[in-house]
This record gives structure tokens, sequence and C-alpha cells, in this order.
């Protein structure tokens, strides 16, 4: 069989489907959304792919996962492999395979999805890292010792992916983190029904293994310092502190009760587990109707939170029309078998509260598409005196996340952009102090995990370069 | 771990506990907290740092039984860890030579005011302290006050001890003896410290307060203490926790600690549950 014959044969098997739990049941509980494939699934969805020579798909990975190789693997049967491959480039396959956007990524390239369905490259590689975590007991020699020592900042996907190669490369790696469990936003932020956290938890049990120390409770600029530590005698620092400083949207009634931020509702319910409470000591609130302004991922994991919670009426509210909601498609899908309701071209204008400082209800503004601007999209613009007002218990603001200033501010010398994220070299990730890299979202801004994975082990090969120089 | 090393009493339902935790006595300063949580379960609970010693590493806090950690906390005995305790966090009271100031605590507020008169004393200022309870019964650390502190002016409610009235009395009493009065911190309830700022509002004083709305991560992550300052939206925990009093807005301050109210009263109603159970 040709080639050409072959892939016009895969092109007509479809993609197969994820097995998840059923929409009405899984609006109510925390447990994972998405099963994952059994073997024969996976084993089946890997034969589609055709094996490229010169695979598309991994130009669209941003840390060039072996894809051919790993799902040639899982085709064959030999899953432990599979995994093994994936772990070369990517630190957390478990993670990406669940929360990386493929559908912009990896499989927005895969040659099949030009004809037909890109193979799913995510949900594979969910299974083989699932795989590998329930089967394998990491083995790790531990290389030659360097004698060098290197802090890392923030226990994020970032810090802890350059942690691990850094770890690698022999050099004694201690992470700072300030919340009191490592994982950044996989923590904190992405909810247990997207994310369960034991994978999480996991993952940074093997970096601990390589001898990776992670010390919690410090909050850098407050109980040491980016100069304290280069004086106490780290050969070299990482920045890893993301971006988590939520953004308001300045309307009146912010302040009301009822009105969180998305960290803060996540926070709440992810990390201290409100979900649970008063078995945890933590509480979180909702009333009976809750709207979430923003439409990315973070408000989607906020509106399916709310759900699980008990709310009644879950309400998106979005500026713009359903094409530019930059949420990956997965989740916006699993929303709306939810019953999220959506509610677009719509603008909140205010909050409106009560007497005691509670909130009673949200006054939107309705607009249309206009011209195409400069960018080509059409923008969205304001329709004149079409204001509404909707009973609503509770808000959750989720339009963005900046730098938190608390690092940056407290080191002398750092270069930072307008924004207030620290800037980095392209190639090494070396901040304008020597010696000194940062990564993840603390320099792109709010991203991805992949992306701040991606930029630790940049930042981890630049660090060893660095300090290889130095010696 | 943090080992609880030292105990006592002060008053009913209020405990003074030294906490190792060398790294943050190293660093803090008056005016900072610290967040604590008890066990795997337990809340993140912001408390003011009362006193520090660097050379033993332990953070001494002062807690009110107020609901269900702080409940735990003042059950807690030597021997006893917290899980986490992370600090120092916010930024320290601006320490320097004013001539003459006034320090007012009331109830439990005491405790936090206690470093910062150490510490304007020792910059050269003189410190009147005003102090202030329900009953005499209930003052808090007035030994310790009166050693950093110049002058000491107590008020209670009941009058069982000092002036009968409110801190704003003892202020006044203050202020009557012809004081120039520089700045004035004050801490204690939302419902005090709006009082004074009231008071000293038409006077001009400069008046610093120390805001403790409630928190979850105490790093500016969370906005959950959020407050308005100069129609300006503060975060407390990074920001603060002190500001310019005449600046705040206490009504809107107050109505956001209710937040939790329901789940508050349902988790103290659990915990008094659990104490004397174990007949069933
Ligand atoms: C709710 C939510 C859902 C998301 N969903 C997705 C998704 O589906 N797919 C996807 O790819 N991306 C998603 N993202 C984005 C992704 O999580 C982030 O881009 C990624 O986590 C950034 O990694 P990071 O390591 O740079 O920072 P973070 O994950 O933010 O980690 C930074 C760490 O540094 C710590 N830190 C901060 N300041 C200090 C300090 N002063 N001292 C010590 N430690 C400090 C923080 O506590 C935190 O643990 C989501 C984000 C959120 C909030
Ligand atoms: C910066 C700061 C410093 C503080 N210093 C001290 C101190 O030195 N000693 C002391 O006893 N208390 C202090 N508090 C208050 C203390 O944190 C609360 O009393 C405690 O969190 C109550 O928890 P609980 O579970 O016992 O009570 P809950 O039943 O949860 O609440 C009882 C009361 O405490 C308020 N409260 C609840 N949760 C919080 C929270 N996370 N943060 C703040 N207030 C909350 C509630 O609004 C309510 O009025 C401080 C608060 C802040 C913000
Ligand atoms: S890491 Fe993400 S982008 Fe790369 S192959 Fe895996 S799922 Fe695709
Ligand atoms: S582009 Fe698609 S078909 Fe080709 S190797 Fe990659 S996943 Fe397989
Ligand atoms: S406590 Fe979360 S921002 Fe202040």
């Amino acid at each position: 069989m040709t080639e050409k014959v072959e892939s016009t044969k895969k092109v007509k098997i479809p993609r197969h489907e994820m097995p998840c739990q059923d929409p009405q049941e899984r609006a109510h509980n925390f447990e994972e959304v998405a099963l994952g494939y059994t073997q024969e699934m996976a084993v089946e969805e890997a034969k589609r792919c055709l094996q490229c020579k010169k695979p598309l798909c991994v130009t669209g990975c941003p840390v060039e996962v072996l894809i051919p190789d790993f799902v040639k693997q899982i085709a064959q049967g030999d899953f432990q492999e599979a995994g093994r491959v994936l772990k070369i480039k990517n630190s957390l396959p478990a993670v990406c395979g669940r929360v990386c956007p493929q559908e912009a990524q990896c499989e927005s390239k895969c040659i099949l999805g030009i004809k037909g369905e890109s193979v799913a490259i995510g949900r594979l590689e969910r299974f083989a890292a699932d795989f590998g975590m329930k089967s394998e007991e990491v083995k790790f020699e531990k290389p030659v010792q360097s004698g060098k020592r290197v802090a890392i900042i923030g226990a994020g996907p970032a810090g802890l992916a350059c942690a691990g190669d850094l770890a690698k490369a022999g050099h004694a790696v201690t992470v700072l983190e300030a919340l009191h469990v490592a994982g950044g936003v996989l923590m904190y932020g992405i909810p247990q029904f997207r994310l369960p956290k034991e994978i999480v938890q996991t993952e940074i049990a093997n970096l601990k293994k390589m001898g990776v120390e992670i010390l919690t409770n410090q909050v850098v600029g407050k109980v040491t310092s980016v100069d304290e530590l280069m004086e106490n005698g780290y050969d070299a620092v990482f920045i890893g502190t993301g971006a988590g400083l939520p953004y308001f949207m300045d309307i009146p009634g912010e302040n009301l009760n009822g009105v969180y931020s998305a960290n803060e509702f996540l926070t709440r319910t992810n990390l201290m587990k409100g979900y649970k409470f008063p078995d945890y000591a933590t509480p979180v609130k909702v009333g009976k109707n809750v709207a979430v302004l923003g439409a990315g991922n973070v408000a989607m994991d906020s509106a399916r939170t709310a759900l699980r919670l008990g709310a009644e009426n879950v309400y998106i509210i979005y500026r713009r029309s359903r094409d530019e909601m930059p949420a990956r498609k997965e989740e916006l899908e699993h929303a709306e078998e939810e019953g999220i309701q959506f509610r677009l071209l719509t603008n909140p204008v205010s909050i409106q509260g009560d007497e005691r400082g509670w909130i009673k209800s949200l006054t939107c503004l309705r607009y249309e598409l206009g011209e195409p601007d400069a960018s080509g999209r059409r923008a969205p613009v304001a329709i004149q005196g079409s204001e509404f007002e909707i009973p609503m218990d509770t808000v959750v603001v989720a339009i963005g996340q900046g730098p938190n200033p608390l690092v940056t501010t407290s080191t002398p010398g750092l270069e930072l952009n307008r924004r207030g994220n620290i800037v980095a070299d392209a190639e090494t990730l070396m901040t304008s102090k020597p010696g000194v890299f940062a990564g993840g979202d603390i320099v792109t801004g709010a991203a991805t995990v992949i992306l701040a994975m991606g930029a630790g082990k940049k930042a981890a090969a630049g660090i060893d370069q660095y300090l290889k120089s130095q010696s | 771990m943090y080992r609880v090393v030292k105990k006592r009493l002060l008053a009913t339902g209020i405990a003074l506990l030294d906490v190792e935790a060398p790294a943050v006595a190293a660093k803090v300063e008056p005016g900072q907290f610290v967040i604590v949580r008890v066990d795997e379960l337990g809340e993140r609970i912001p408390l003011t740092v009362m006193d520090f010693d660097r050379e033993k590493g332990t953070i001494t806090i002062v807690v009110q039984d107020v609901g269900y950690s702080s409940a735990i906390i003042t059950r807690m005995n030597e021997g006893d860890e917290f899980q986490d305790f992370v600090g120092p966090l916010g930024v320290a009271s601006e320490i320097e030579n004013h001539g003459t100031v006034v320090c007012i605590g009331g109830g439990l507020g005491i405790a936090p005011i206690y470093p910062i008169a150490r510490a304007l004393k020792a910059a050269g200022n003189h410190v009147i302290s005003v102090l202030g309870s329900r009953s005499a019964d209930l003052l808090i650390l007035e030994d310790e006050m009166r050693a950093v502190s110049s002058e000491v002016v107590i008020a209670t409610n009941d009058g069982s001890a000092g002036v009968k009235g409110f801190v704003t009395d003892g202020l006044a009493q203050v202020l009557a003896q012809g004081h120039e009065v520089k700045v004035i911190w004050a801490i204690g309830p939302m419902v005090m410290m709006k009082a004074v700022v009231e008071y000293t509002r038409p006077l001009g004083i400069k008046t610093i307060v120390s805001m403790n709305p409630i928190m979850v991560d105490g790093t500016g992550m969370c906005g959950a203490c959020r407050i308005s300052v100069g129609n300006e939206t503060k975060f407390a925990c990074v920001d603060g926790p002190e500001f310019d009093g005449h600046l705040v807005d206490f009504d809107l301050a107050m109505k956001r600690l209710a937040f939790y109210k329901d789940e508050e009263n349902r988790a103290k109603a659990r915990l008094e549950c659990d104490h004397e159970g174990g007949h069933h």
C-alpha cells in the first residue's frame, strides 16, 4: 500500500472520542470529567497516525515532544516505552496531556487534520503518562554533582521544569514557594475536575526523589531576596513567580460582598478545598445566580466550579463573540454540555448592592460587531441604550492576571517591561542581572503550562551554561 | 513544622504563644504579620506579630478566640506545632522620630501596637500609649506596654480601670494636657479605629490604622483583602496593613468582614460540638 492510499484510508477513520463523566452527573461533583482512553482505544487511536517522515505536529508543540515516536510505541502496545519517550522533552506529560490547548498547538499542525480529524495527540499523551505514572517507580541515578547551587523562586510549571533539568545536570537545587504547597496554578487555579491534584503531587514527589529541595511558605521579597540568595551561596537564581496578580474591571460595586477575583474563588475551592467545607476550614460561597466575567480558561474553570458548588444559573459574560473566546475548545464544549449559559457580546458596566453590602444585581450593556479593525477582526461596539439588569448573587472576575510585584520590586537592577514583566534574553533567559534568570508567566504574561515549562527547561540550559562558564 | 515553645493565657480566650520560626524572626519588623495554618484541614489565618526574638528564632503572637481556627489556636499548648507559618508579610511601620506620638491599642489591638510603641520609643519619640478594653480583667499586656511607653493612659468601658469610657476618651485626656501630638497609631476593632479616625479628622492629626480584612494568601494574589483607601482599591496584605486612617472607607471594610458570617457560625458550632463530643 502506498503512503498516499494509506493516508486516504486513515483520514476516514474517525478520531476516538474521549470517554467522559455524564454531564448531568459531573456538574455536581469534583471528580475528573475526562476519564481517559482504555488501552484498546489508545492503540486504535495511535494506529491512525501516519508516522510522517517530516512530522508537522512536532512543529506545533512548544517543547517539540517526539510525537510520532511515542505514538508508535502506543500503537505497538509498549505503553511504558511511550511514557519514557514523552519524558525526554516534556517533564509534565500527565499535566500537558490534560491542559494543553492542543487544537492550537500540536494537533493544529497534524497532517490528518487537513482533510479530516487530527490524531488525538493530547489524549494519547495523557494515556501514556498516566500508564507510566501508575506502573513505574521512577528510577533516578544521581548524576555527578557540580558543586553549584541554584535557587528557584516559585514552584509552578516553570520553576519545577527548571528544577528537574538542573538536578539532572548535577546541580543542587532549592525551590522557594510562597504558598504552603508546590505546584503554582496547577494546584491553586486549575480545578480538581480537570487536573487531579494527586497527579501534580506525584510529579513533585518525583522531583524530590531526584534530590530537589522544595521549601514552602517562603515569600521571596519578604523572608529573603534575590540579592540575599546570591550573597548566601547560590550561584544562580531562577525567577518563575507567574502571573498571580488579579485584575479587576474598575466598575462600580466591585468591592461588594459576593464579588470574587477568579484567583480567590479558585484558590478557596482548589488549594484550600473549600468544596469540602466544613471538613476543611476554608469557606467558599456561591449563590443561586453566578456571573463569570471573561471567557478564557480561568473563566471556564470558575463557571464550572460555581456550578459544582451548587449554583443554579451560571453565566459567562463576554464582550466579544464566540470565535474570540480564548479558552481551550474542550473546556468550552464541556462547559456548554454542563449547562453554563453564554451571554456573548455583553459587557458588565456596574454591580448593584444592598444596604448590607451584598451584591444584588449586575447591569450589562449589549454589543454588536462593527467594522473590521486593523487586525481584520470585527471589533465589538456598544449598542446605546441597551443596558439591562440581571439579578445576581455572585460575580467572579476572570479578566486576566498581571505580574505580582513582590519579587521584582525587591530586586534592584532587574529590568522590567512596561507591563511589569521581567525582561529576559530570548536564548538563555538571563535577566539584566548576571546569574539571575527568569521564565514562564512572569516574563511572557499569562500564557500556558507548556510554554512555562518550556521556558523553565530553556532557562535550565542557560543556567547550566552560565555555571560552567563561571568555573 | 513550627513548634509552640511558650504559652501564656492573657485573659479569658486570649493566648500568647511563642512559636519557633527562625527565618521569619530574622526578618520581621514592627507592623508586619504572619499567616498560619494549624493543620492540613486548616484555614490560612493572618496574625500580627507582637514580638520577636532574632536570637532564639521565635515569633510571639497573641490570639483571641473569635471563631473556629482562633479557638483551636488558643487551645494549643507548648510542644504543639503549626502546620504552616508564613511571613513576615505586609509593609513594616514607618518608624522615625516625630517628637510626641500616641499609640492606641484597643482590646486585642494592644498586642500589635506593642512592637510599634517600642520601636517609636527607641527612635526617640515621647510615646503616650492609650490602652482600652471592656473591663480591667480583659486588659492585656499592661506591664509590657508601660515598659515601652513614656506615659500610659487606660480606658475601660465599665470604669474598672483608668478612665471610664472608650479609647477616644483616653485620647481626649491626653490632648487636653496640651501635648503636641504629631502622629497617632490606632489598632483595634474596626469600630474603634473608625471612632478614633473620626475624632482626629477635625483636629488634623495624622492617624495610622492597621486594617484586618479577610485574607487568603497574603501575597497580593487573591484580592480577598481589598479595601478602599482614598477611593482607590488597595490590597491590605501587600499595600498595608497600615494605612492613613483618614482615607480608609471603614463602612465598606466592616461590611466585607461579614462575608462569611454564616459559614463561620457553622464551623464554630461544629467545633464546640466536636469538643463536647465523644458521647455518640
Ligand atoms: C484557572 C487557570 C486555568 C488555566 N488553564 C490552563 C490550561 O487549561 N492550559 C494551559 O496551558 N494553561 C492554563 N492556565 C495558564 C497556566 O496555568 C500558566 O500559564 C502557568 O501555570 C504558568 O506557570 P508559571 O510557572 O510561570 O507560574 P505559576 O503557575 O503561576 O507559578 C508561580 C509560582 O510562584 C509562586 N510565587 C509567586 N510569587 C512568589 C514569591 N514572591 N516567592 C515565592 N514564590 C512565589 C506562586 O505561589 C506560584 O506557586 C491556566 C491558568 C489559570 C489561573
Ligand atoms: C493583618 C491581620 C492581622 C491580624 N492580627 C490578629 C492578631 O494578632 N490576633 C488575633 O487574634 N487576630 C488577628 N487578626 C484577625 C484574625 O485573623 C481573625 O480573627 C481570624 O482569621 C478568625 O478566624 P476564625 O476561624 O477563628 O474565625 P471566623 O469564624 O472565621 O471569623 C471570626 C471573625 O474573624 C474575621 N475573619 C475570618 N477569617 C478571617 C481572615 N482570614 N482574615 C481576617 N479576618 C478574618 C471574620 O470576619 C469574623 O469577624 C488579624 C487579621 C489580619 C487581617
Ligand atoms: S506537550 Fe502539549 S503541545 Fe506538546 S505534544 Fe503534548 S499536548 Fe501537544
Ligand atoms: S502529523 Fe499527525 S499523522 Fe503525522 S506524525 Fe504527527 S500526529 Fe502522526
Ligand atoms: S490576601 Fe490575597 S491578595 Fe491580600
